[in-house]
């Protein structure tokens, strides 16, 4: 009796893992034939010369040699890294001032919420790149606005100095979702811990720099993160919006990249490319987890 | 500061008239004034984008204000018929069918999946959970050009299976994700009484937990939806033949092929291919808040 019970257990468990796979069937097919593959891929292909057809040769170390020796990929990796490392911290400090300010328990939060995401809603596409090229030209909406009071402005998009910066103005226009998720930790902390603060006269600014920027260090940290991800890969505001130039000052890594592989045809040596962007963006992950345990606070921790 | 005022009574508030409460009136009308005048500077280009569309061209590029002098209502005709041989309407349609493809081919193998990893015990699901995470970061560049080797073999290239049929075998890790911890959040007990009374695996998902995960399914949708209208690089490595073009190409088309852009027309089209997305956001506005809030999600 106990025997039957037991293969009849056994038999269920057995139709389980049948059917679990059978679940997950579709998604391994698309590790194995999408994900998986093609990263080994890119591995091999970053050692060879393909350039899309059968004949091709293995060549070692040449590409990535060519990757920080070739003066266009230094500059794609010295200008991409700026901008990273101008936008995140811009886009970031915009976004943890307005949900702060937000919320504060101010009337009206959902329409400000609202405006201040719309931008992020939108901001990636092709349509406001385009828009965003119109409002800094020479003839464009920002200059009109400043010959109001009697400035003249410049084509801030054709002028090497400046270019760059107008897309990390693009990339702090959209910091709205990080705002959103700002906003969602905001409401987490206590509110006993500010007037407890108050009552030992603690000012707002002591207030948000000893309370609310330790309480939500975990968010912090995390949307520095996903940022990070995000800005080294920014890749259709480039295309469309300066084609790369002027001077090459936003020849970002993913343009770069596009360009050798589907202009050029040097498909082996935009797979390095990208692995050595994957690498770069491992490393600024990494180094923002090893710096967080400096200043991301977990409550578990201090117990 | 605001707490601590607020518990005082009014009565006390209005005898002692003390600086600090004068300092609290002008800070939150104050905090209006700037949360009013950054709101104002964030959105004026669109609403300045919006009204152009009705401008002569030349007061485009002159004119600071919203409202046009003298209102033209061609543009609209004019950018829809500007790339020759097509309309502006064929590439809606494009846009509509990659998006929708990726939207339907997310759900089914994203819920499938998420339902294996919730609900079921079964050797190297942790393995495959942790393949999961690790590679949900991977940035898509490193896999771009072995893909389009691959698609092209397949006899892919210039056809929309690249952008839609990896959706259909789990692309969208990220919702695999996401939908595997809101099943875990439904309560255990409902599975194991649906069983008692017969149910097979596949019914429950269908008629039992589909229903209770329509939050999670809806933001799935809505961000696959979002983030395929929008995409860009997608279709410009995949995509040669103009009718086949989704509206970013079209955009992209439009802005080059001229050598004298025809701007109320062009910015017309650029609403036109904005427009679907904030109506979507209008009506499922609390979806997407709630998305990024709890997924932490870049919008």
């Amino acid at each position: 009796m106990t025997n039957l019970r037991k293969t009849l257990q056994q038999r269920r468990r057995l139709a389980e893992v049948g059917q679990a796979y059978g679940f997950l069937s579709l998604y391994l097919i698309g590790l194995f034939a999408f994900i998986l593959w093609p990263f080994g891929h890119s591995i091999y292909l970053a050692f060879t010369n393909y350039r899309f057809s059968p004949n091709y040769d293995y060549v070692g170390f040449t590409n990535f040699i060519r990757v920080f020796t070739d003066s266009l990929s230094l500059k794609s990796i010295n200008v991409t890294t700026r901008y990273a490392l101008v936008s995140v911290p811009l886009r970031l400090s915009a976004a943890l001032l307005a949900a702060v300010v937000l919320n504060t328990g101010i009337r009206g939060i959902g329409i400000y919420r609202t405006v201040y995401y719309v931008p992020s809603l939108i901001g990636g596409g092709v349509a406001v790149a385009i828009m965003w090229r119109r409002i800094f030209g020479r003839r464009g909406l920002f200059n009109n606005f400043i010959a109001i009071f009697g400035l003249t402005g410049q084509d801030w998009i054709a002028n090497p100095d400046t270019v760059r910066f107008m897309l990390v103005l693009l990339s702090v226009w959209q910091f709205g979702s990080s705002m959103l998720i700002f906003l969602a930790a905001l409401k987490q902390v206590p509110k006993g811990l500010y007037e407890s603060a108050e009552i030992d006269g603690a000012g707002s600014i002591r207030k948000f720099f000893r309370i609310t920027v330790p309480l939500i260090s975990p968010v912090i940290l995390f949307n520095l993160v996903m940022n990070i991800i995000g800005a080294f890969q920014v890749f259709t505001q480039a295309a469309v919006i300066t084609g790369g130039g002027p001077m090459n000052e936003t020849m970002f890594m993913v343009l770069n990249i596009y360009n050798q592989a589907f202009r050029y045809g040097n498909m082996g040596y935009a797979s390095a490319l990208s692995w050595t962007l994957l690498v770069i963006i491992a490393g600024f992950t990494g180094i923002s987890f090893l710096v967080s345990k400096y200043w991301v606070y977990y409550e578990t921790s201090a117990k | 500061m605001r707490y601590a005022t607020n518990q005082q009574p009014a009565a006390h508030v209005l005898t002692t008239f003390r600086p600090a409460k004068l300092r609290q009136l002008f800070s939150s009308g104050f905090r209006h004034v700037l949360l009013i005048g950054l709101g104002t500077v964030m959105i004026y280009p669109l609403l300045w984008l919006v009204f152009s569309t009705f401008k002569p061209n030349e007061e485009i590029f002159t004119s600071v204000a919203l409202l046009p002098e003298s209102w033209v209502f061609t543009h609209w005709g004019e950018g829809w018929t500007a790339i020759r041989g097509h309309t502006f309407g064929r590439f809606f349609m494009n846009s509509m069918t990659i998006s929708s493809l990726s939207v339907v081919g997310t759900l089914i193998s994203s819920s499938l999946a998420a339902y294996a990893f919730a609900r079921f015990r079964f050797p190297l699901k942790k393995v495959w959970f942790s393949i999961l995470l690790a590679t949900m970061m991977l940035p898509d560049q490193v896999l771009l050009i072995p893909r389009y080797i691959m698609f092209a073999t397949f006899g892919w290239i210039d056809t929309y299976a690249p952008l839609t049929v990896p959706r259909f075998f789990g692309a969208s890790q990220f919702f695999i994700f996401l939908i595997t911890q809101f099943i875990r959040g439904i309560p255990y007990e409902l599975d194991e009484s649906s069983f008692i009374d017969g149910c097979s695996r596949m019914r429950f998902l269908w008629s039992i937990l589909l229903p209770l995960m329509r939050p999670a399914l809806f933001t799935a949708a809505l961000f696959t939806f979002m983030w395929t209208w929008e995409d860009f690089m997608g279709p410009l490595v995949y995509i040669s033949s103009v009718r086949l073009y989704p509206l970013p190409l079209a955009l992209n088309l439009f802005v080059d092929a001229q050598a004298s852009v025809n701007w109320g027309a062009l910015h017309a089209m650029m609403v036109f291919s904005i427009a679907p997305i904030i109506l979507l956001f209008f009506f499922a506005q609390r979806y997407f808040v709630e998305g990024i809030v709890t997924t932490g999600m870049k919008g």
